[in-house]
């Protein structure tokens, strides 16, 4: 079992949800977070003056899977929440091995549980 | 155990009398006789109407905070912005040219626009010169007329928002003043307007604001065209609380709207401040059970709804209907407003907040309600004139709105792009984000 965690831009959070329902993923957990990556801080406008914002909004999206459904969401993702040019910022995927899913309400186990 | 067995048999004669209402007030009123003519300055006429330019005014924040509260949490500040610069655009555009337009009282196009070189700038004119008849000075009643003029564009924006661009907003209000409001003003409340001679009633706007603005913003929609995600995705309201308090502005503002709209303190603004308070509460009651009997519960959007379509529905008729009737009024615009938001749904368009739903439908039974309801004039010959009166103020409406959108986005562009669009128009747009507690 593998724990997939996705960063990615806000604006792609439709497209990557769209792709992953599309390919029958539809169990996933959504937090908005801010944080720092190598993409250059956003800028404002305040009293006419530019400033920068320096935590960037961002999309995380966890999703536990048995092993074999991996590359599907990671390819599903990384097709999705690209942006076109060179502009860093567009996230990173981190895949993380999972040692036990337990369902609450029938405390099954395992990737019966995914 | 009594009390509850005789419950059933009251409530029973209660709705009968309550459906006799209308047909005896009816009956027995009489017209409210207009107030006296003044050639000098009215003290009371001058200080009601100062509170009430305040009053309308005091709708636009609220409006902002209305739709604000409606859209999704990228939008917010954007959507706030649009019933803002309204305040700017108009504030600008009617002292300059916009009252002289409206109000002239030489035919520039003769029943369409007029003209006063007088009132260009209102620079032919003093603080002490008076508005006919009234007592009031012209400058107030052009003041108050102003707040007409720029919470009508404000109104459409709720079925352009979260995909109009900023720059394309502001080009397309300021031609919509200009080639759909000031001559809906001329037609309807000039003394020279073709619909005023016909003897069509708007006493506070149904026409001029709600019908314009819903039918424009239907038309707007239409043209733009469904937010990206639309109807798949889910949009909810990023904050309610905010909507409840601009409703609750909206209704304290409509005062000044309705009752205003006498230009006078006399009997007919009291009877227009009775009626709006009846059919704005009416409104809710009607919305709220509506609700109840279809999904077991009352949601504050509709209960705020309600209000909002009861407060239309009203403002052509406030002058003349009786409080019973306005109970109708506020009933009956929010079934059928209730219905066209269904109907919305099924027929896929995507008008954001409802502009068309409750201004445009609320504004459209209310008009012609009024023809068969008003104390002094019902009956069918009233409904006819009112139904010219609707007929003319959508095709006036509709068409010019269609031809504005298309000139602005052949100009700046009137909508967003997808990447403006998905990256929520406060930061795409403005460069500032609604709330920045977390990212800033």
């Amino acid at each position: 079992m593998k724990l997939i965690i996705a960063i990615f831009r806000p604006e792609k959070l439709d497209a990557v949800r769209a792709a992953l329902i599309k390919h029958e993923i539809t169990r996933m957990t959504l937090s908005r977070v801010s944080g720092h990556g190598r993409a250059q801080h956003r800028t404002g406008l305040f009293r006419g003056r530019e400033v920068d914002i320096p935590l960037m909004p961002k999309i995380r999206m966890e999703i536990a899977c048995n092993d074999e459904f991996k590359d599907e969401i990671v390819d599903a993702i990384l097709q999705n929440a690209r942006t076109e040019g060179d502009t860093p910022g567009d996230g990173k995927i981190f895949v993380l091995p999972l040692e036990e899913c337990i369902r609450i309400r029938t405390g099954e186990t395992g990737g019966e549980a995914i | 155990m009594s009390l509850l067995s005789v419950w059933p048999q009251t409530s029973r004669w209660g709705v009968a009398a309550f459906l006799l209402l209308p047909a005896l007030a009816f009956a027995e009123s009489t017209p409210v006789a207009p107030p006296l003519p003044q050639k000098t300055l009215d003290t009371g006429h001058t200080a009601w109407m100062l509170v009430s330019c305040a009053l309308v005014l005091l709708m636009v924040p609220g409006l902002a905070m209305f739709y604000g509260g409606l859209t999704r949490t990228r939008n917010v500040l954007s959507t706030m912005m649009h019933s803002f610069v309204a305040m700017g655009i108009f504030g600008v555009q009617w002292v300059i040219v916009g009252f002289a337009l409206a109000f002239g009282t030489q035919p520039l196009i003769p029943g369409f626009v007029g003209w006063s070189n007088d009132f260009l700038l209102l620079q032919g004119i003093t603080p002490e010169t008076l508005w006919g008849e009234t007592g009031v000075p012209t400058y107030l009643f052009a003041m108050f007329q102003g707040k007409f003029a720029i919470i009508t564009p404000a109104l459409i924006a709720g079925a352009l928002a979260e995909r109009v661009k900023f720059k394309g907003y502001c080009l397309f209000i300021l031609l919509w003043g200009f080639l759909v409001y000031d001559p809906l003003v001329y037609l309807v409340w000039n003394a020279d307007g073709m619909l005023f001679k016909d003897g069509a009633i708007d006493f506070a706007g149904g026409t001029v604001v709600h019908i314009s603005a819903g039918v424009s913003g239907l038309v707007g929609a239409l043209f733009l065209g469904a937010r990206r995600g639309y109807p798949h995705s889910t949009m909810k309201p990023n904050n309610l609380t905010m909507s409840l308090t601009g409703a609750g502005l909206l209704w304290i503002g409509w005062f000044g709207f309705n009752a205003g709209s006498a230009i006078s303190a006399s009997a007919s603004a009291v009877q227009a401040l009775t009626v709006t308070q009846t059919a704005a509460a009416a409104g809710a009651v009607g919305w709220m059970l509506i609700e109840v009997f279809q999904h077991g519960k009352a949601t504050a959007l509709g209960l705020v709804s309600g209000i909002v379509a009861g407060l239309v529905a009203i403002t052509p008729a406030a002058g003349s209907v009786t409080p019973a009737w306005a109970l109708l009024f506020g009933v009956g615009a929010s079934a059928v407003c209730y219905g066209m938001v269904l109907l919305k749904t099924k027929l896929g368009y995507d008008d954001t907040l409802d502009v068309f739903g409750i201004h445009g439908v609320g504004g459209i039974f209310g008009a012609l309600l009024v023809g068969f309801a008003a104390t002094n004039l019902g009956g069918f010959s009233q409904f006819l004139i009112q139904l010219k009166s609707v007929a003319i103020a959508i095709a006036l409406a509709g068409g010019g709105t269609a031809l504005i959108a298309w000139t602005v986005e052949r100009t700046v562009g009137f909508r967003a792009s997808e990447e403006e669009e998905m990256l929520g128009l406060d930061y795409s747009q403005h460069g500032e984000v609604g709330y920045g507690l977390t990212h800033l």
